[in-house]
């Protein structure tokens, strides 16, 4: 079976430190991927390679089965394909409108379309009565829902999410991840990957779970394997709460 | 009363249109180049950056009046460019004043650029920008900082006389500009004169800026 995503032991460095160290793993479509670890293990470099954002120093990528070579045009119609949602989120200095519609901008959809879709997707998320304010002036709440809608507005083939609901009260967790869920239900073609601290978010929502750790990928297994019979002790240990950052 | 070399009333207008005429072309000028070439020196890393940017800083300093020479020189009888008969006119002025222009525009630009938030830069990226996009979308967000650049610019173009004295000449209805005309009249022991054009370049100046920082201040939705 061809893979939507899949990486060969890929490897990064900054200098002295390595912050992924010949990572493999893979996901398919129609699943989520959950990437948990402490805290500098690698996860959000990883993420970030994944899309394209850094080159790596080894390893290969593979997407849909073919290797795509950091810089190529390949990666740049991957990084196209792609939504992804940053540990940090931020917003454009402009209209929470205009902030929303930029993805679409950038891929060229003609303006009547895009802004039949960002009113729509205003007016689900919430944001319709702020779509004229600077994006700037939205609290974390909203800006993280933004985030998100920013991230998945283009209909993305594969969608990364670093930390996407983090200090989110839980309605609006809960709303993300009601979203989530039925991003990754269309067409069965989708993929996710989320990073996040949240062994209950990892549970509630991901399929399988990778754990990392000091750079590497030490375990990928399925979510109740993952969490009742892990083969890594140090797995076992992570989810058990037994991790000194 | 009207002296040969004073100004007069109607003279003070076509002084001051033509001060706001060749700074203001300096600076568009100055900005059209300095603006994209302090960005593709801020976002690009190359061997040499550093010293680039030495270099660049430095040229903040570098004197008007060597600026009117290289001029002077190049669009002289025996310089390079001396057929195109520009010696004396406006358009030497524009020149000389651009090139003044330049390193402040490319040096304020490098580091709006720069300071643009790093998450930010990774954020349009990774929404998909191509280089140019995401370069645009950078250039945008910088828009407070690269206005401000020529705002500064402006600043030192319109206050310059060592470049314009130079390449223009001072001529009478030609290429007097304000801070050429306030020096004649100085010289001349006009000093009434020469306050009031003073006061007259300083409005000029305030009004632009006043200008520019409204444009400055506006909230880009």
């Amino acid at each position: 079976m061809t893979h939507a995503l899949e990486l060969r032991g890929v490897t990064k460095r900054y200098k002295e430190v390595t912050a992924v160290s010949g990572a493999s793993l893979e996901v398919n479509r129609g699943e989520i991927l959950g990437l948990v670890g402490p805290s500098g293990a690698g996860k959000s470099t990883l993420l970030r390679l994944i899309d394209f954002l850094e080159p790596p120093d080894e390893g290969a990528t593979l997407v849909g089965g073919q290797r795509v070579l950091f810089g190529s045009a390949k990666a740049a119609l991957v990084r196209r394909r792609t939504g992804m949602v940053l540990q940090r989120p931020v917003a454009l200095n402009r209209s929470v409108r205009n902030n929303l519609a930029y993805p679409l901008k950038i891929r060229g959809v003609d303006d009547e379309q895009i802004f039949k879709r960002v009113d729509a997707e205003l007016k689900r998320l919430g944001l319709a009565d702020r779509s004229a304010k600077n994006a700037r002036t939205l609290s974390g709440g909203e800006l993280q829902r933004l985030c998100f809608a920013r991230a998945t507005i283009f209909d993305p083939e594969t969608l990364l999410l670093d930390e996407f609901a983090a200090n989110l009260d839980p309605a609006n967790v809960a709303m993300l991840e009601n979203q989530l869920k039925s991003y990754i239900t269309v067409g069965g073609s989708r993929a996710v990957m989320i990073v996040t601290h949240n062994l209950f978010q990892a549970k509630r929502l991901c399929d399988r779970i990778a754990l990392m750790w000091d750079g590497g990928v030490v375990e990928v297994a399925d979510k109740k394997k993952f969490f009742e019979n892990p083969e890594n002790p140090k797995t076992a240990e992570f989810t058990r709460g037994d991790v000194v950052y | 009363m009207r002296l040969d070399l004073t100004l007069d009333w109607l003279d003070l207008a076509d002084v001051t249109l033509l001060s706001l005429y060749v700074s203001g072309m300096a600076t568009i000028l100055g900005s059209a180049i300095g603006i994209p070439l302090g960005t593709l020196i801020g976002l690009n890393e190359f061997g040499g950056k550093g010293a680039v940017k030495t270099i660049t800083y430095t040229l903040y300093g570098f004197p008007p009046v060597l600026s009117g020479l290289f001029v002077y020189y190049i669009f002289s009888r025996a310089g390079p460019l001396g057929d195109l008969g520009i010696l004396f006119t406006p358009t030497a002025m524009i020149v000389a004043e651009t090139l003044l222009v330049i390193p402040l525009v490319t040096g304020i630009t490098i580091t709006s650029v720069v300071e643009v938030d790093r998450n930010i830069k990774e954020s349009i990226r990774a929404m998909g920008a191509s280089t140019s996009q995401s370069t645009l979308t950078i250039m945008r967000e910088a828009w407070v900082g690269l206005l401000m650049a020529c705002m500064v610019g402006f600043g030192r173009v319109i206050a310059e006389v060592g470049a314009a004295y130079l390449v223009g000449g001072n001529i009478d209805g030609k290429t007097r500009v304000l801070t050429t005309a306030i020096m004649l009249e100085t010289r001349m022991g006009n000093f009434e004169w020469a306050m009031a054009l003073g006061a007259v370049l300083l409005t000029v100046a305030l009004c632009v800026f006043f200008f520019m920082r409204k444009l400055q201040e506006r909230e880009l939705l």
